[in-house]
């Protein structure tokens, strides 16, 4: 025993910390990240986080396969990623330790499941001899501690048997972890009794554990001491901790408030996409009228028809799904009617990995349609970026009548990170009025309705729904004649309506902010573009250079068709452009055909999101070269 | 609502020249339904038609009112968009059996098993027409076209035992041929609260003329028609000598009323809300070369899809009071940073 005065040794004090919990998919880490996480924010350290899990619902337990992980990355000052290296891993079992331990640097912290490390469990996980006794983790520190029989014989009281009991250990774990970070277990304990308030033994089990782990931390002096990460000191406002999938659906719900229009929003289950539709079936108050269709095209085909009847008309889904509504995006761009479609992309191409982030959608959202078919598109940079991309994406469909696709991806949405939200008093105004009047003089002096006589400023055309006296009309997919709308199949007024609907989206680039670059020491000769969810490691790519003293151009762009107009002039200002994307290149060849920059690839196709590092040493590379 | 001014087919007429060929069964539907809309008392802005693609989904450029021409099968979809937005429409679903049967399939029987308050009016040629002659999910084996030289091996589809599998609660049949007949099943459906199926025989006199003169032509009616009237027996023929009733497995068939007495015929109940009957019906001609039932197969009941959309919404807003966006953003843990 270590005598009192050196267990109340005060915790020592760090700027940040990156935590990785591994374990087998069934042994809820996702669920000790997400609350490790909202204490941490509640605390009011800045966070950003990286779920990892497997597409399988139950895939074998104890396999390499079946690993779940969820990285939290803990700051005292304001961080763009989950973080690079983790300082920690808790590591369930076997399997766990095995698939992450490469991403470890020497030094780093490893809490493992010591029960978890039976022959049964060592050999699905590959190993010849126990890890933990073996003397190969030498260069970490190593704390083994026998999370399962702790945690049966604190929860003994709670009445679980001990096959339910031992499902607590993930509490367990968490009450350790939470001692050695100095959490505050106030909204820990609040979440287990709103949680767990209705089944008292999972209650009491879960509880128990909890308390057990920090205890465990605190008695033991685990590596001597705890930890301490103070509070970020983040721009003032206020704050709370939001994922992706939420800021978007809550960036429809306030697009919806902020155009006096009700949501209709039709999706078919897909992943990472789906938490969009339960956040939003949740918010039927909100007049939110919410349709799992039969397939994905059903769910386009609803919202178009939800926009034709005077809706703000949104559907969600994936590549395979943007896949599947193709031909209905079409649709809507030639009814110039207004849609958002947010693309939560994930790894391709087919079913790929569905539980993976990637950004390979950018060029099937541009092009993905047979014929001429443009349309806006929207990117999302951060978790909480979700919610301005989703409102941007409506606000453009509503003022131009046209289908937009709002990208996000698997990392974003499932990523979490504080958000300082906005006052809702300050949202703008995006409605758009209906016509109810007729708009042309007809040849024989009646007043007549043209449903595609636009706007002179926005070429967007009138927005007459059902129910409106007097202005009844027709509109379909085969061309239609200017102004009237009429079918239409001579040559000269398909030019002219192709040009048109180019054009359109074009003028779209006036409407949208310009290309702001950050470019602190204003000598930089290289100017790194980014666009979507690598924001932040090329941010934190770009603090790493500048504390070398040397000097970079950072740019993410938000919106990528049109781009915005100063960007052609903004690029031709450094000698070097690099652009880092998880796809092959698909920005870079947008920008050099638009442009003809030589824009450098960085391309990551894993799954996973950039690391700070990989962006530093491409920078490094061309700043040096 | 009595209207003030009293409205007339012109009414619901659009200023576009119809295109389909002449002869087309497709005209005389058009006629009947722009006649009976005004006997329907309804607004023509307060009329939605959606249609897929093939000649018969060119319906809604027609009618003066508002339309959407969409893409091939998804008409029912857009359909539902519609009207789970605004209940107060009336959304009608112009299709044919390539459209419905082939490519919109899925859509099509889910619009029916959810029941939303559509008018789905499925002209049944038996073969597709636009892309000029190949054979369709309702073609007969053996038939020979553009695309079936040696005959097609295709087994088709019965669209009313479909749609009654689908849990369709309002299934129809009518002819191209009896402006009086379709206008009745048309009223009837559009009086139908939930999805009212009605496939109607329409004749194309290009690609496949003739394809229900066995059943639908004048001289052939009485005999060839099985006209279903709800509480009565089920007969027909010239001297209504024949009749249908269900035998012991629960199959319908015809027979001599002479032989088996009127007692013995089937009554027909369209509200009967198990299909199993209706179902033995739509199996009574397997090909519309033999006696074949027209009329209304079933009508009943159910909740509406769009209905309980509305009826959810409002419920949420009873229990939760209208929505507070600013409430919902500052739900959960929320700190201040000063
Ligand atoms: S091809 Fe047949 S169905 Fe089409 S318009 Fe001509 S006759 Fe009518």
């Amino acid at each position: 025993m270590t005598d009192s005065t050196e267990t109340h040794d005060p915790p020592h004090a760090l700027e940040r910390v990156v935590i990785r919990f591994a374990g087998d998919s069934g042994d809820g880490m996702q669920l000790v990240g997400d609350r490790f996480t909202d204490a941490s924010a509640v605390f009011g350290n800045d966070l950003a986080t990286l779920p990892n899990y497997p597409a399988e619902i139950r895939a074998p337990a104890g396999t390499i396969a079946g690993v779940s992980s969820f990285q939290v990355h803990i700051a005292d000052y304001d961080i763009v990623t989950p973080g690079d290296v983790p300082n920690l891993l808790v590591a369930m079992n076997p399997a766990a330790l095995k698939a992450n331990i490469g991403d470890l640097v020497p030094g780093a912290a490893i809490i493992a499941n010591s029960d978890a490390f039976e022959t049964r469990n060592l050999e699905k996980a590959g190993y010849e001899s126990n890890p933990l006794e073996d003397g190969s983790l030498d260069e970490f520190r190593l704390s083994p501690v026998p999370m399962t029989s702790l945690t049966i014989e604190a929860t003994k009281e709670s009445g679980a048997k001990p096959r339910d009991a031992a499902r607590s250990k993930n509490f367990f774990a968490l009450g350790l972890i939470s001692w050695m970070y100095s959490r505050p277990v106030e909204p820990i304990i609040a979440w287990i009794d709103e949680r767990f308030g209705k089944s008292q033994i999972v209650h009491d089990a879960n509880l128990a554990a909890f308390k057990a782990g920090f205890h465990f931390g605190e008695t033991t002096e685990l590596f001597g001491h705890a930890y301490e990460v103070h509070p970020a000191q983040l721009p003032p406002g206020r704050y709370r901790n939001i994922s992706g999938n939420v800021a978007v659906a809550y960036g429809l719900i306030a697009a919806g408030r902020q155009a006096k229009l009700p949501v209709l929003y039709a999706s078919y289950p897909i992943t990472p996409a789906s938490d969009i539709l339960h956040e939003l079936s949740k918010h039927k108050n909100f007049g939110v009228r919410t349709v799992q269709a039969e397939d994905e095209i059903a769910a386009i085909g609803v919202a178009i028809g939800g926009a034709f009847a005077g809706h703000l008309a949104v559907t969600a889904t994936s590549g395979p799904g943007v896949d599947l509504k193709a031909e209905a995006l079409g649709l809507a761009v030639s009814l110039e009617l207004p849609l958002v479609l947010i693309d939560v992309q994930r790894g391709g191409p087919s079913t790929g990995l569905p539980t993976k982030t990637e950004q390979a959608d950018l060029l099937l959202a541009m092009y993905g349609r047979h014929g001429e078919a443009p349309l806006p598109i929207v990117a999302a940079i951060s978790p909480s970026d979700c919610f301005d991309a989703a409102f941007e994406g409506a606000r453009l469909a509503l003022e131009y009548r046209t289908p937009v696709i709002v990208l996000t991806d698997g990392y974003l949405a499932n990523g979490s990170e504080p958000w300082r939200f906005p006052d809702v008093d300050v949202l703008p105004d995006i409605s758009v009025p209906f016509t109810t009047e007729a708009n042309h003089l007809g040849a024989d002096g009646t007043l007549e309705f043209w449903p595609y006589l636009r706007d002179e400023q926005t070429l967007a055309r009138p927005w007459a729904i059902p129910g409106t006296p007097g202005l009844m009309h027709r509109i379909g997919g085969i061309e239609k004649q200017d102004g009237t709308g009429n079918v239409n199949y001579e040559p000269e007024n398909h030019e002219r309506m192709t040009h048109l609907r180019a054009e359109k989206i074009a003028r779209i680039a006036a409407d949208i902010p310009p290309a702001v670059v950050d470019d602190p020491d204003g000598d930089a000769r290289l100017l790194v573009v980014g666009w979507g969810s690598t924001h932040g490691a090329i941010q934190a790519g770009a603090r790493r250079i500048r504390a070398r003293a040397m000097s970079v151009a950072t740019l993410q762009l938000t919106h990528l068709n049109p781009f915005p107009a100063n960007l052609g002039e903004v690029l031709g200002r450094y000698a070097k452009v690099l652009v880092p994307e998880m796809n092959l290149g698909q920005l870079s060849r947008l920008l050099r055909a638009e442009f003809l920059v030589d824009a450098q690839r960085l391309n990551k196709v894993q799954g996973l999101p950039f690391r700070a590092a990989e962006i530093e040493a491409k920078m490094l590379e061309l700043i040096d070269g | 609502m009595a209207d003030e001014v009293t409205l007339t087919r012109k009414d619901f007429a659009s200023d576009q020249e119809v295109r389909w060929c002449p002869g087309c069964g497709d005209y005389s539907v058009l006629t009947a339904l722009q006649l009976l809309m005004p006997e329907l008392g309804v607004r023509p802005e307060n009329q939605v038609f959606v249609s897929g693609i093939g000649c018969s989904s060119r319906f809604p450029y027609y009618m003066n009112t508002y339309g959407i021409h969409s893409i091939h099968g998804r008409a029912p979809a857009v359909a539902t968009g519609i009207a789970v937005a605004r209940p107060d429409l009336d959304v009608w679903v112009i299709t044919g059996d390539g459209d419905a049967l082939s490519i919109g399939g899925n859509h099509f029987i889910h619009a029916l098993r959810r029941n939303v308050n559509l008018t789905i009016l499925l002209f049944n040629n038996q073969i597709y027409g636009l892309t000029k002659g190949q054979y369709s999910p309702t073609s007969e084996v053996g038939k020979v076209t553009k695309s079936s030289p040696f005959g097609s091996l295709d087994h088709p589809f019965n669209p009313v035992s479909l749609a009654l599998a689908a849990e369709a609660t309002f299934v129809a049949r009518t002819h191209d041929m009896d402006r009086k007949h379709m206008q009745a099943v048309f009223r009837r459906a559009y009086e139908h609260r939930g999805a009212a199926f009605v496939e109607i025989y329409q004749n194309c006199n290009v690609f496949n003329d003739g394809a229900f003169e066995e059943i639908t032509g004048k001289d052939k009616r009485a005999d060839m028609l099985i006209e279903l009237h709800h509480g009565e027996p089920i007969r027909f023929g010239a001297e209504r000598e024949l009749g249908v009733r269900v035998n012991r497995y629960g199959e319908a068939e015809i027979v001599p009323v002479a032989e088996v007495g009127e007692s013995a015929l089937l009554v027909h109940d369209e509200h009967r809300y198990d299909p199993t009957v209706a179902f033995a019906l739509s199996r009574l001609a397997e090909h519309p070369v033999s006696p074949t039932p027209v009329g209304i197969f079933r009508s009943v009941e159910r909740p509406t899809y769009d209905g309980e959309v509305q009826a959810q919404l409002a419920a949420a807003q009873d229990r939760r009071s209208p929505g507070d966006l600013r409430a919902l953003i500052e739900s959960g843990s929320v700190w201040e940073v000063v």
